[in-house]
């Protein structure tokens, strides 16, 4: 294989920064969850965004 | 796995529900095919020359575009939902708009600034070249990065949320005019970009490396739902939370108050800061 330097440094990049954002997401929203309470968060009702 | 019980607080305090969870398992074995399409299944971009008889294309780089053309994609689609929820600023005024707009910018911009990256690390083995700021397609690209960047800078600094809201939906929809300059750069200035016109249109790539990319494309769109789904709702919580945090300041605020008219009214002094505002 030709390129594997930037392909590890391209792909690597990618998938590195979109899971560093969805982590960073996930516990933005585990610690604000704590502070709201549950009739203000939607989706853990059964009408929810998602309609859960 | 956690349960969510009526009390709320504390069992099951995410941003997640279950659906987002089978979104998010789909998107991961998504992710997981588009890497054993890109790396084990698909050739290298290798052709022979007609008349030399030399090997020349992209080799193995070509495997980068699985990648930097679905985010090219996504990244549109991301600024297209800004647009549109900032219109809906302007029009409607409420939350939800302004919560949405907020969401589609900050993920396309992540999607922007990884299409200039991988882009330009896919140049220099193709193109010979990190850069080329003569390059129409790379500069209108970097200005909408730039200009978006802007728009999350202005949401920070503007106290007024409402006001805040509306003057972002207003760069917003100057800033997404530049999409349709990125788009047909390459043919627009086709001199001025290292950029080749439209390949996809044309369907000058064929059977498996097409597959890849179209699959790339759905991956990539995947992506872009979970992140949504969850960053609209810490949007969402943030608000919330400045509300509730609010209204329970009120609350009690005013049962002090009560208090201490209750102590006045039986003659008793207030205790804590109150008793400073006596005259």
């Amino acid at each position: 294989m030709t390129h594997v330097g930037y392909l590890v440094a391209g792909w690597g990049i990618v998938v590195g920064v979109l899971t560093a954002y969805a982590v960073r997401l996930a516990r933005r929203g585990r610690a604000l969850s704590c502070l709201v309470p549950k009739p203000r968060r939607r989706w853990l009702e059964d009408r929810g965004v998602d309609g859960s | 796995m956690a349960t969510t019980t009526d009390a709320g607080l504390g069992e099951r305090d995410t941003t997640g529900s279950p659906r987002s969870r089978l979104l998010g398992i789909a998107t991961l074995i998504a992710v997981a095919i588009l890497g054993v399409l890109a790396f084990a299944l698909t050739e290298p971009d290798v052709r022979i020359h007609p008349e030399t008889g030399e090997e020349f294309g992209q080799f193995d780089a070509v495997r980068m575009l699985y990648v930097h053309v679905p985010l090219v994609i996504v990244t549109y689609l991301s600024y297209g939902i800004c647009a549109v929820a900032s219109i809906g600023v302007l029009v409607k005024r409420t939350p939800w708009w302004d919560v949405t707009a907020h969401t589609a910018a900050e993920i396309g911009t992540i999607f922007c600034g990884l299409v200039l990256v991988t882009g330009s690390i896919w140049g220099r083995p193709v193109w010979n070249t990190w850069w080329e700021w003569g390059d129409v397609r790379l500069m209108t690209t970097l200005v909408l990065f730039l200009m978006f960047t802007g728009y999350l800078a202005l949401r920070r600094i503007t106290e007024d949320p409402r006001r805040q809201a509306r003057r972002a939906a207003v760069v917003a929809l100057v800033a997404v005019l530049d999409i349709p300059l990125v788009n047909r750069s390459v043919e627009w200035w086709e001199n001025r970009t290292l950029h080749q016109r439209s390949t996809l249109g044309e369907l000058k790539i064929e059977d498996l490396t097409l597959f890849t990319l179209f699959f790339g494309f759905v991956t990539a769109g995947l992506v872009l739902a979970w992140l949504f789904l969850h960053r609209f709702r810490v949007g969402w919580l943030e608000r919330a939370a400045i509300d509730h945090g609010v209204a329970a300041a009120i609350v009690e605020r005013q049962s002090e108050t009560s208090d201490a008219e209750v102590r006045r009214s039986v003659g008793e002094q207030p205790e804590g800061p109150e008793e400073g505002l006596v005259p």
